[in-house]
């Protein structure tokens, strides 16, 4: 029978290049995580861009109707958010450049501090939901809203809910896969010779945030 | 030949169930991959049987108009994203791209492995809606019927397309690193086998395609359940907007579907005609402005529902640009036989088969493309007879040529060769029966979707049948001989072909890590003309 | 090996530009442009893209074919969008 070498994340202590045996070398195997990862994140740029398309479409046909809906969002916790974002992904780019340096535990503190402004990024999130609901903005039966351009803004708040749940559930999975990196951190996995997890979860959570930047303006600031 | 005397192979490397259903081979999931599309070619081809019965008789007398609608809708739905998206990369790809450029693996074993799994989970979704009850609104879901107005099982059949669709962008994006970070030193991209030029090719479009069939099956499944009215025209919304969503994936996704098989066509044309490929160059490129071109031509779809005529002759003049590329490459293929010593084996008749069908089907694209054509014939069966000719006279066609002639390879047996091309006329036969007179129904106006028509298209609908019986015996042949010549077949050796590429230059099965030595790459593909 | 390491300096300057740059958009929402309010948007949030990309997600020492994949996700989206609204936006032009 043939022996073939365990398949999966290197070893332990990954300071002699190990690398999975489809690989030859373990330059080649980072290579491949790192354009692995960004056509991942190609595919989401479309996933996430029919909703922005949908969107496109409406708001050129009902611009009163989008911008009036738009000014019922609350701007300061969007700010705030948007803010946390950018934040969380200072954090995430200090964790890589933790792990590059083998330092092991500021990797470990930054990728506590990236899912703990993530965790707030949700917890406002939910709120503003919560705060919609309780407005009676949330698209469906219980649908109310004053003025001649309800039925439009209705599609508007479709757009809304849409496009920040979906982002809100590509959070929620970049929080679990912060909490493995973390596991992982705390089980010596990484050192400067290997880190990929890190870096590709890492462009991961940036991508999300890049969807946030452009969902702030095109949900919050229509018509202010 | 005893088991002790079998040299290690893939098939021998480890036993037990846990040694296939988790294993990370790709040959391994190759032929996993194999035995469910298989399955799922068998439940939609009973659909199909059973619309060919119907349609024997005008009356709808065999079932019900809304059994007929689910009828067509599950044909479709099981048809596309479960055997022809996936058949040929998923079996043939799966199997042969990390042999044909050298590597040990995929990029991605785990991410491949888990493809299938995907695939599997959607496929039970699927069949779970079609047993409780089946879904009518037709495979294109066009809303607002499939939003709001239907009664049957869309959420859960729209489930399982929504997760099959992951299956395919990860296999995609394992092919797109694989092919470009793990060839063998030496292969250079211009000496790459057509084959992996198509599935590369194929795997772009299922990386950018998939995505927004995914959303927009997305939309409909939060309309449906929360009523959120997206594409509801009493809010204002547009059902338009879902037919661009879905079509944007939905015309590239037939480019998955051909593509592989025109890569097949280009090893077997080549081998059977010991000639190297006239115009590599060309047919490489071409693939690629297949996979471009094929995004920018969805509207033809649309041309009647309500698109604006300036959309739609933007789309019909770039629907006429996408022929350029195929045309290329049925005019290189038929270059290369000319002057060729061909031999008409199986694996060559299901080529040949392919090369005139998908003609046939590709010319009749041009008509539909045409808009003021496309008004009379829109929703007929000539738009049927073109994409099946192309879909089953091409594809499918394609898929059966490729599996023999990458069988000994594959199983380490040969097929029996008189029956293979016995079947392979009998498919051509009785493909061309089913679907000629379908051309002509569609022109003299029978609608597509319907489960009753007037009279005077009797004679065309009870020959489409008949066709189809024979069709269906032609399928019927080779699984048998196939199945049979796993335990009873001649052992192959390493090249029963005397083929060019680096698949035959290892044993036949494959070693488990499929290359003693990473092979050299010296020559450029297919130089037979070297070594006659 | 990984991406080059990039230095906690230029981390903080792109973080502290970005936060600017968000001073910004909320004030060009402010400034009212009519119809071109979501051209300034759509710019400045262009310009974090550029910024998130190239600094934090070491897009400007990767290989050039990552640059590709990149690129091919928006161009693709950029397709998708520039075509529909071919339709959209053409509706209600009557031809002879």
């Amino acid at each position: 029978m043939t022996s073939i070498p365990e398949s999966g994340p290197a070893s332990v202590h990954a300071s002699h290049g190990v690398h999975d045996h489809q690989f030859d070398d373990a330059a080649q195997q980072q290579e491949a995580a790192t354009l692995g990862m960004w056509l991942f994140l190609a595919t989401e740029v479309l996933f996430f861009g029919g909703l922005f398309t949908g969107y496109t479409v409406y708001r050129s046909a009902y611009p009163n109707a989008f911008g009036e809906a738009s000014r019922h969002l609350d701007i300061v916790l969007g700010t705030v958010n948007t803010g946390v974002l950018l934040l969380s992904s200072f954090s995430m780019a200090m964790a890589v450049q933790s792990a590059q340096l083998g330092k092991r535990w500021r990797l470990l503190g930054f990728l506590t501090s990236t899912a703990v402004l993530g965790a707030v990024f949700l917890a406002i999130k939910f709120t503003e939901y919560v705060h919609k609901f309780h407005e009676h903005l949330v698209p469906g039966s219980q649908f109310v809203f004053a003025g001649p351009e309800s039925p439009h803004a209705q599609l508007f708040f479709s757009f809304y809910f849409a496009m920040t749940g979906l982002h809100a559930l590509h959070m929620i999975i970049g929080l679990a896969m912060l909490v493995v990196l973390m596991m992982m951190t705390l089980a010596n996995r990484f050192g400067p010779e290997y880190h990929t997890p890190v870096e590709t979860i890492g462009l991961y959570w940036h991508f999300v945030d890049i969807v946030w930047v452009f969902l702030f303006p095109l949900l919050y600031l229509v018509s202010r | 030949m005893t088991h002790a005397d079998v040299p290690e192979n893939y098939l021998t490397a480890s036993w037990g169930w846990r040694s296939w259903l988790l294993t990370r081979d790709h040959k391994r999931i190759a032929l996993l991959y194999l035995i469910s599309i298989t399955l799922f070619f068998i439940v939609g081809g009973f659909f199909a049987l059973l619309i060919r019965l119907e349609l024997l008789t005008p009356a709808g007398d065999l079932v019900q108009a809304e059994t007929y609608n689910k009828l067509f809708t599950m044909h479709g739905l099981i048809m596309i994203f479960f055997f022809l998206i996936p058949s040929i990369p998923s079996v043939l790809g799966n199997f042969l791209i990390p042999l044909m450029i050298g590597a040990r693996d995929l990029a991605f074993p785990r991410l491949n492995l888990l493809s299938w799994y995907i695939y599997i989970i959607g496929g039970v979704f699927t069949l779970a809606a079609v047993v409780t009850g089946g879904v009518d609104t037709g495979w294109t879901f066009y809303t607002p019927y499939s939003s709001t107005y239907a009664n049957s099982n869309v959420i859960l059949t729209a489930l399982g397309v929504f997760i099959t669709g992951f299956s395919s962008i990860l296999t995609g994006l394992n092919f797109i690193v694989t092919i470009h970070k793990m060839r063998a030193p030496g292969l250079t991209w211009f000496r790459l086998p057509l084959f992996v030029w198509a599935h590369y090719a194929t795997s772009l479009i299922m990386v950018l395609g998939t995505p927004v069939l995914a959303i927009s099956i997305t939309l409909i499944l939060l309309e449906r359940a929360f009523h959120i009215g997206i594409f509801d025209p009493k809010l204002g919304g547009d059902p338009l907007l879902f037919q661009h969503l879905f079509w944007f994936y939905s015309h590239p996704a037939v480019y998955i579907m051909i593509l592989p098989g025109m890569g097949v066509v280009s090893e077997i044309v080549t081998c059977y005609s010991r000639k190297k490929i006239f115009g590599y160059t060309f047919v490489a490129l071409s693939s690629l402005a297949i996979a471009a071109l094929g995004f920018m031509v969805w509207g033809h779809h649309m041309f009647v529902s309500g698109q604006s005529p300036f959309a739609g002759m933007v789309f019909s003049m770039l629907s006429f640009l996408v022929a350029i590329p195929s045309g290329i490459k049925v005019f290189n293929w038929t270059a290369t036989l000319y002057k060729g010593s061909i031999s008409f084996d199986a694996p060559m008749l299901y080529a040949l088969g392919f090369i005139g069908l998908f003609t046939i089907g590709g010319l009749t694209g041009l008509f539909l493309a045409t808009l003021a054509v496309d008004v009379h014939v829109h929703d007929t069966y000539f738009v049927i007879a073109h994409f099946h000719y192309i879909m089953v006279g091409g594809a499918v066609m394609a898929y059966f040529g490729g599996i023999h002639f990458w069988w000994p390879k594959i199983t380490g047996r040969l097929y029996p060769e008189v029956w293979a091309r016995i079947a392979a006329l009998i498919v051509f036969i009785g493909f061309n029966l089913t679907f000629f007179p379908q051309f002509l129904l569609g022109y003299l106006g029978m609608p597509r979707r319907y489960h009753a028509y007037p009279e005077e298209f009797q004679v065309w609908n009870v020959m489409s049948t008949a066709g189809a019986s024979i069709l269906g015996l032609g399928y019927l042949i080779p699984i048998i001989y196939l199945l049979w010549s796993l335990r009873y077949g001649r052992v192959a050796t390493a090249n029963p072909w005397n083929a060019m590429g680096l698949e035959w230059e290892t044993p036949s099965p494959p070693p488990e890590t499929n290359f003693a030595a990473t092979p050299i790459v010296k020559e450029e593909a297919y130089s037979y003309d070297i070594h006659t | 090996m990984s991406n080059a390491i990039v230095s906690t300096r230029t981390y903080v300057a792109t973080f502290l530009l970005l936060l600017v740059l968000l001073a910004v958009t909320i004030a060009a929402a402010y400034i009212p442009l009519g119809r071109f309010n979501w051209v300034a948007a759509m710019t400045i949030s262009a310009a974090k893209t550029a910024l998130i990309a190239s600094c934090f997600m070491n897009l400007r020492s990767s290989h050039r074919l990552v640059w590709i994949a990149a690129c091919a996700g928006c161009f693709w989206l950029a397709l998708l969008m520039i075509l529909s609204l071919t339709d959209f936006w053409t509706r209600g032009w009557l031809l002879p």
